[in-house]
């Protein structure tokens, strides 16, 4: 212990003490810092020690993979049966999809691959043209997956599986963001009539579940048609769905509208901007970065959503579980059916989720308020 | 004002009058509103011709006539004679049920979670955060089919029930309860126990008042939860336990007797509350993070415990940030009620949506109903919190 | 206003529409397909196979009627509906013609505007339930759990049958046949009712069908039958009258191998020439040719040949002529004549 004198300012850094580093002090921190934080970490551990492990044996380690029926399945092991899903495997990516054209969902999945780089990555290369065929895409794979003009047609009752999902969420998502800004716009105008009709609309779409307006379009909507038309049931439940998430796209939008100032409008007015060229040039750009959280929690409640339709008779991929259940040799199985698709919802969403985020950091430019 | 374009004199005052700010809002709202009526018009009148041309009109006579069919959950005397208009008010108690013990338990697991997630302890954090995010990432749907297939056939058979000191039993029936009837003296109790409220209200404002004037401080808390609990047991245990328990018996195929909740009504409640929970965790934990730390440091600087610093600086202004969202997810939860017909649940959707539009073939008229329904429990509920939050916004200034 | 003219126009248009839509038989021809409205799923009545080709006994009405319409039973387009949306999408025209198990009503008739065809199938509600729960009556059901489909008219019966008898019960409320199967073979209900063939199908389809019974007490009357949307008088015609060609191609012996041959030529008995159109036209008086009988028994074979092929003895399902048989074997099926 010798004394040392330094000149001030001139002490050598030293390590900090060994136990305020390393795992034992980030364990003492994070999970010991106080008796309530150690019955926390106890009851965490608990709680993991008695979930877990049946979990994972459910899963995997008594988990059946091959089998005939259910009895084969429970002859092997007491957890899942996922012999099951693999057997339907087919059934649930493509729905009741004519086997020889399957070929034309696989194109069209590939495509949307493709036309989802230039929108999702602003450093993709030949953006411009990308995002031209982005906005072509929906109509180009609807042409694929329906037919007609040289394919030959499917009639989109055998449409279903994870295809059913991708092809709702996808036309929600690309055709309720457009509506959903006029909308928007429509509640802000100064137009009394046009405001009225905005906000009513958005107000009914938001005061009702969806469910209804799906029996609407399966029971009602046909009374309103002319006599005689023939609606396709999917394209009935598109446009609801189309119709329901833009009502609250436009809400969501409205709150980027209001954030910004009054005076970046009368600014663009006084430079003798039109109206659709301020807010095309100068509020929407502000408006929707402002909104980009929302708008995408709106596509994950929308992407959600596609599952409803099995209550009005479209085989989703839970539709063709539920279907899948009656047949004898694989009743009881429900379970493995709702998790399979569970994950399946969990990957999609969660993923749109962590790209807003990255969005959000992103075009973070200070503008937060 | 198409042919108006023909001729070349007419064309300066068109483009004069659109070039008029004025004329031109009215102009283009004339259009709106001719476009929007005429839109309504075919549709009104395409409905009247499909309707007249197979014979049908529009008639609400159909609910005065009985409805025929049989509900297994009704809150009120409901039988196959009672009238379709009753079933619909089935209908709606049973959704209103859902929807109120939903929002509570919603909440509870909200805020726990919310709490959770801003809990220093890294296990217990990242245990909420995953469960948070697992929920939010699956639709509503599945949640509920999962947990009522579980609940279906994990439990056992009435006669292997699940029995709970002989008095409730789980199957997977339903749960099988004790009921109370209650004998006069227990009104006694129950007398106690409402005076026990209003005088808590009294005592709370009265405490406010000495603690504003003298700086004296009572044990509020405890003496409410005296007033309102303490002295009614007491009271009913000294009067003798007044309520009759009427124990469930398992009887032929069911439990007889007792109150009986079926499987159907708690996987509906248990997975929209377990779901909406999860929205409620992250709002909770974005409200009281929105609170800055200065606050709670300038509170605790003015020596007040964890506790009242809670209380009185960060709840208060933490509600502020957190209803509005609330408001939406309460909205959702009912909403998200109607999908009780995806497991039989007999609610607004499953009645009169249901049943009673099949029964009877009144789709126009059924739902109708069912959609002016749900918009007048949105507008209850949003104008209800709309009422709670600017309440709270007086009491903050 | 232009526009609102343009309404009045669309409008009158769409009135002129509807006249012309009343003619379903020339939308039907026009559009070169059957919409034919049918169960999600009941074996042996109406469901897809492994292939997704819908195959049954009430599929084979529908690919009568496309025969006898279209000339082809392969045309028909197979719209799947729940209890609850059968009647909506027939009356809504989305359908043309319902084959589906139905129960024929007067309120249906009368008060959901739909014409019924002469009954195909003569049934009764009945109750199954699993024999180790030793339940031999009905009447002993008392606090059941019963797994019932909502919409039909067996929802109806059921309240009836246990008030009127007294007894209490639970109803579970499914929307189709395969909850129904899930449900009672999950324990969720003691007693699945519906339809006595109904319960068959679903029977046999279960694990074990030697663990289960069928009650002896059918509890109504189901008369099951086609429906077409009230208004349509010719369209309502050809419906009937494929179905009696059917049930009459039984009675004189017309099957689905002999019948091209018996077509050939005039034979010696009048009922067959006049049916088959080798003696007068028959086909012209509801807007269809000659031959229109002639198709739809050569494409699913009379009412006996579609019978045994789907739902007889020999299938799966293992039912019974019983009340299905020929008046003259002593069931009371009994065709009006074509003449």
């Amino acid at each position: 212990m010798t004394e040392k004198n330094y000149i001030p300012g001139e002490h050598p850094d030293l390590p900090p003490p060994s136990n305020m580093i390393g795992p034992v002090a980030w364990i003492r921190d994070n999970l010991l810092s106080s008796p309530a934080n150690i019955i926390m970490t106890i009851l965490s551990v608990w709680f993991l020690y008695i979930v877990i492990p049946p979990t994972l044996n459910w899963f995997f380690l008594d988990a059946a993979f091959t089998g005939e029926d259910r009895n084969a399945c429970r002859a092997v092991a007491d957890g899942a049966c996922w012999a099951f899903i693999g057997e339907r495997f087919k059934l649930f990516t493509y729905g009741f999809y004519p086997e020889e054209h399957r070929w034309r969902v696989n194109l069209s999945f590939i495509l949307l691959i493709v036309a989802l780089i230039p929108v999702l990555f602003d450093k993709a290369p030949f953006r411009s043209l990308g995002l031209k065929f982005s906005i072509a895409f929906p109509f180009i794979a609807g042409w694929l997956l329906v037919g007609g003009l040289g394919l030959e047609p499917v009639p989109t009752s055998q449409f279903g599986g994870f295809m059913l999902t991708l092809v709702i969420g996808i036309t929600g998502i690309a055709f309720s963001l457009p509506i959903g800004i006029l909308l928007a716009l429509g509640r802000q105008s100064n137009l009394p009539i046009i405001k009225v009709f905005c906000v009513s609309f958005i107000e009914f779409i938001r005061g009702v579940p969806l469910i209804t307006l799906l029996f609407v379009a399966s029971t009602m909507l046909s009374y309103f048609l002319p006599p005689g038309t023939n609606f396709d049931l999917l394209l009935r439940v598109l446009i609801m769905v189309v119709l329901f998430s833009s009502g609250y796209m436009a809400e969501v939008i409205r709150g980027g509208l209001q954030a910004i100032p009054k005076g970046q409008i009368e600014a663009a007015d006084s430079m003798g901007l039109k109206y659709w060229q301020s807010m095309r040039l100068i509020v929407l750009p502000q408006a929707l970065k402002i909104s980009i959280p929302g708008i995408v929690n709106t596509f994950i409640g929308l992407y959600k959503d596609t599952t409803l339709v099995i209550i009005i008779g479209l085989l989703d991929p839970l539709g063709i579980g539920r279907a899948s259940l009656s047949d004898t040799k694989w009743t009881g199985l429900s379970t493995e059916v709702y998790i399979f698709v569970a994950i399946f919802f969990f990957v999609s969403c969660f993923g749109m989720s962590r790209y807003s985020l990255y969005l959000e950091n992103k075009l973070e430019t200070g503008h937060k308020r | 004002m198409n042919e108006a374009i023909a001729s070349q004199p007419q064309r300066n005052i068109v483009s004069r009058l659109w070039n008029d700010k004025e004329t031109r809002s009215v102009i283009i709202q004339i259009i709106a509103f001719a476009a929007i009526f005429a839109f309504f018009f075919f549709m009104v009148r395409n409905a009247i011709s499909n309707l007249e041309s197979i014979g049908k009109d529009i008639s609400l006579d159909f609910l005065s006539q009985p409805s025929s069919y049989d509900i297994s959950q009704s809150l009120i005397e409901y039988s196959s004679r009672s009238t379709h208009f009753r079933a619909m008010i089935v209908g709606i108690l049973n959704t209103l049920l859902v929807a109120v013990f939903g929002v509570i338990l919603a909440t509870l697991v909200g805020f726990l979670l919310g709490v959770l997630r801003l809990s220093k302890n890294w296990l217990t954090n990242k245990l909420a955060y995953v469960y948070i995010e697992y929920v939010r990432n699956v639709p509503v749907l599945l949640h509920i089919l999962l947990l009522h297939g579980i609940i279906v056939h994990a439990l056992p058979l009435p006669k292997n029930a699940i029995n709970l000191g002989d008095t409730a039993f789980l199957t997977n029936r339903g749960f099988f309860i004790p009921s109370p009837s209650f004998e006069p003296l227990f009104w006694v109790v129950a007398g106690l126990f409402v005076a026990g409220i209003f005088f808590s209200i009294w005592f709370s404002r009265y405490a406010h008042k000495v603690q504003d004037a003298t700086g004296r401080h009572y044990p509020v808390f405890w003496i409410n939860l005296g007033a309102i609990i303490g002295i009614p047991v007491l009271a009913y245990f000294i009067l003798g336990s007044p309520i009759i328990w009427e124990i469930p018996e398992l009887k032929g195929f069911n439990y007889r007797g007792g109150m009986v909740v079926r499987p159907e009504f708690v996987a509906l409640w248990i997975a929209l509350s377990l779901y909406t929970a999860a929205f409620i965790g992250e709002i909770v934990r974005a409200g009281i993070s929105a609170i800055s730390w200065g606050q709670s440091e300038a509170a605790a600087a003015l020596g007040l415990s964890r506790g009242r610093i809670l209380n009185l600086v960060v709840i208060p202004q933490a509600l502020r940030i957190i209803i509005p969202p609330l408001t939406s997810q309460y909205l959702n939860l009912t909403k998200n009620s109607s999908l009780a017909i995806a497991i039989g649940y007999m609610d607004i959707v499953a009645t009169i949506g249901g049943v009673t539009l099949n029964q009877t073939g009144r789709e126009m008229e059924s739902m109708t109903i069912v959609l002016l329904l749900y918009l007048t429990f949105s507008l209850l509920i949003s104008s209800f919190m709309n009422w709670y939050n600017k309440r709270i916004k007086l009491v903050e200034r | 206003m232009r526009v609102t003219k343009s309404a009045a126009v669309a409008a009158a248009l769409s009135l002129t529409a509807f006249t012309a839509q009343a003619a379903t038989l020339e939308d039907v021809q026009a559009r070169g397909e059957l919409n034919c409205v049918v169960t999600t799923g009941v074996a042996g009545f109406a469901a897809p196979d492994e292939n997704g080709r819908w195959e049954g006994f009430d599929v084979d009405f529908c690919r009568a009627v496309a025969a006898a319409v279209l000339g082809d039973g392969e045309k028909v387009k197979f719209i799947p509906t729940t209890g609850k949306t059968r009647f909506t999408v027939l009356n809504s025209g989305e359908g043309d013609i319902l084959f589906r198990n139905t129960t024929e009503t007067m309120s249906r008739d009368a008060d959901l505007k739909l014409s019924f065809l002469p009954v195909n199938y003569y049934d009764g509600q009945g109750f199954m339930i699993r024999k180790e729960l030793g339940v031999t009556s009905a009447k002993d059901l008392d606090g059941a759990s019963v797994c019932i489909q909502t919409g039909t008219t067996t929802e109806l019966n059921l309240a009836d049958f246990f008030r009127i008898n007294n007894i209490s019960y639970e109803p579970v409320a499914i929307e189709t046949n395969e909850e129904g199967i899930t449900n009672y073979s999950g324990n969720r209900c003691d007693v699945y009712t519906t339809d006595a063939s109904g319960l068959a199908s679903t029977r046999a389809a279960l694990d074990d069908p030697s663990a289960h019974i069928i009650l002896p007490e059918i509890i109504s009357k189901e008369p099951l039958g086609g429906a077409v949307r009230h208004g349509d008088d010719q369209w309502f015609d050809i419906g009937k009258w494929v179905v009696n060609a059917l049930i009459n191609a039984e009675e004189l012996g017309i099957t689905q191998a002999n019948v091209e041959e018996l077509a050939s030529a005039a034979g010696d008995n009048p009922s067959i020439n006049r049916m088959l159109g080798t003696e007068s036209d028959m086909g012209a008086m509801v807007g269809l040719d000659a031959q229109w009988a002639v198709r739809a028994i050569k494409a699913v074979g009379n009412y006996g040949e579609s019978f045994d092929r789907h739902i007889g003895p020999n299938t799966q399902i293992g039912l019974e002529r019983g009340l299905n048989a020929l008046w003259k074997d002593g069931g009371i099926l009994y065709a009006a004549p074509i003449r």
